[in-house]
């Protein structure tokens, strides 16, 4: 596998070598804070004490087999678990120095501050218009002109404007599968959340739309805190500046993402990316 | 070879079975239909929606039928559609794997499965004697209960269809779970939940037994609900069964006029239910 990472990982001299350490002096501060997180489904344990940073203004990479539990990871990061029972999380996950994971915090604030984008398209059975404004309206009341402005910047930043600004009114299940991925990302980002999680948001859809997916991504870095789970290295290698790998719910290794691709320092690392397991 | 032969004689053996049961099905489906419109047909006149039920050997008409049975449908339908779907809306999204949730699943089933004369005989019991006489409220009330537990069920059907994919991106949005149930699961079920309620109320349009304990039948033209009130199928069981000819061409029409309401209720729920594909 040869992946070209010199053009595609901007220049970072600035950031430390070691991230998470003395993170706060970086231009990119550590905005989530992951630290000692384990999960159960019932009896079954998906992670064992998973530990690291997730800086803001930069992409973060979940790389693993199949039931390695980043997904898992993930989904603990905005609680979406907590609407199955027997499911529990341990650990901090600390956004701006906040613990998300204590009990007394109002759930749907959080889940407000944090969006999420799932694997497969989750348009609402609604008009385009109507699934932007969903979230909008969930904690503001805005007049209808203003309402209007966010959601054609929403649109707009999702790269999905041009295609829909005739038909804002027709139902968001009439789009493509990459429009419907794209309609997501919009709302997910007009409800200006801090942190967009994407749960591998390119794995349903076709080589084109992946690659506008993928060049959203680079474009929203500038405002967000990005984490993603992605199946595809390639993917992980173009568009993410860290990366981790996880294995059998432990995180093995993370590091800047072009280290991990070139010099990882694990063998299960290396033997998983050059595509010798998993 | 052989095998492939045996494989292609079994399977035609299969598919002839099969057709002629079907055939069988439809065959007394056509039959009842075609009995009921011979007999039918020659009955309807337009004065069974002018006049009210006649005194045997004088003419009339079924027009205080035809309105207490759509009144009484109409008062259950309005007790029973939102009874339903708050109950299946409990059982799909709060009870979804609990034990309630199980309980409350069962007796619905037992009350879905219940033969309609028992609720009849249970209204009986709780309403009519204490109150001292047959009212239009009994009757209504008799249907409601046969109602609820058809669109409960059609209602947690139906809501278990929608994926929990788009549970989760409402909620990953901060929206809380009763505001996602409204906006988001109700808007994808909709379709098929009024397609239930639709087969609901006709399927209570054309009870006879709960509304013969209740309802009763009223000779002549009443709107109070606090009264004995005429109805379709009681008034076709009545006169069906008399030895007066002219009655029983009324008993005919009316029944004519039941089975086309309720294949035009079917019919109105089947176009309801491919709708969504348009809007697509």
């Amino acid at each position: 596998m040869s992946v070209s990472l010199a053009s595609t990982t901007p220049p970072r001299s600035d950031t430390p070598a070691q991230p998470g350490e003395s993170a706060t002096v970086t231009p990119f501060p550590v905005k989530v804070q992951i630290r000692n997180v384990g999960f159960h489904y019932g009896k079954f344990e998906a992670l064992k004490s998973v530990s690291l940073p997730l800086h803001d203004r930069r992409v973060t990479a979940f790389i693993g087999p199949s039931g390695c539990g980043k997904s898992t990871l993930l989904r603990i990061l905005n609680r979406i678990y907590e609407l199955y029972p027997n499911q529990t999380a341990t650990g901090e996950v600390l956004v701006d120095g906040q613990n998300i994971l204590s009990p007394g915090l109002d759930l749907n604030l959080v889940r407000a501050k944090i969006g999420m984008v799932f694997q497969k398209p989750t348009p609402f059975p609604m008009s385009i218009h109507d699934n932007i404004a969903f979230g909008i309206r969930l904690y503001e009341r805005l007049p209808k002109s203003e309402l209007d402005d966010r959601i054609e910047s929403a649109l707009r930043r999702a790269a999905l404007w041009d295609e829909v600004k005739g038909k804002l009114r027709q139902s968001g299940l009439g789009l493509s599968g990459g429009q419907q991925q794209r309609l997501c990302i919009a709302r997910a980002i007009a409800v200006q959340p801090e942190v967009l999680l994407l749960d591998e948001p390119a794995s349903a859809l076709d080589p084109i739309s992946t690659q506008r997916i993928e060049e959203l991504i680079a474009e929203l870095k500038s405002d967000y805190c990005i984490a993603i789970v992605t199946h595809n290295m390639q993917q992980a290698a173009r568009s993410s500046d860290y990366t981790a790998f996880m294995y059998l719910g432990e995180l093995i290794e993370f590091d800047e993402t072009e280290r991990i691709f070139t010099h990882p320092r694990e063998k299960r690392t290396e033997d998983y990316i050059t595509g010798r397991f998993g | 070879m052989q095998l492939y032969v045996r494989r292609r004689l079994s399977n035609y053996v299969v598919v002839g079975l099969s057709l002629a049961a079907t055939a069988f099905g439809l065959l007394f489906l056509v039959f009842v239909l075609g009995t009921l419109l011979a007999n039918g047909i020659g009955a309807l006149s337009p004065t069974l929606f002018t006049l009210a039920t006649p005194p045997p050997g004088s003419s009339g008409g079924l027009i205080n039928a035809i309105y207490g049975s759509l009144a009484m449908t109409a008062i259950a339908t309005l007790i029973g559609t939102p009874t339903g779907i708050l109950a299946g809306t409990f059982l799909a999204e709060y009870a979804h794997n609990n034990r309630l949730g199980d309980i409350v699943r069962f007796i619905n089933d037992v009350l879905l499965s219940a033969p309609s004369i028992i609720i009849g005989l249970f209204v009986y019991a709780i309403l009519v004697v204490p109150m001292g006489h047959f009212s239009a409220w009994a009757g209504s009330v008799a249907l409601a209960i046969i109602m609820v537990p058809v669109v409960v069920r059609t209602t947690e059907d139906m809501l278990n269809l929608v994926p929990s994919a788009l549970r989760e991106a409402a909620a990953a949005l901060g929206a809380p779970k009763w505001k996602i149930i409204v906006t988001v699961t109700y808007r994808a079920a909709v379709q098929g939940m009024l397609t239930g309620v639709l087969l609901a109320v006709a399927r209570i349009s054309g009870e006879t037994a709960p509304l013969l304990f209740t309802a009763l039948n009223n000779q002549f033209w009443s709107t109070d609900l606090d009264r004995p009130m005429a109805n379709l199928p009681v008034v076709i069981f009545q006169f069906a069964m008399s030895p007066y000819a002219d009655w029983q061409r009324l008993a005919w029409a009316g029944a004519l006029l039941i089975t086309a309401a309720i294949l035009v209720l079917n019919i109105g729920a089947r176009l309801f239910a491919s709708w969504s594909g348009l809007e697509k």
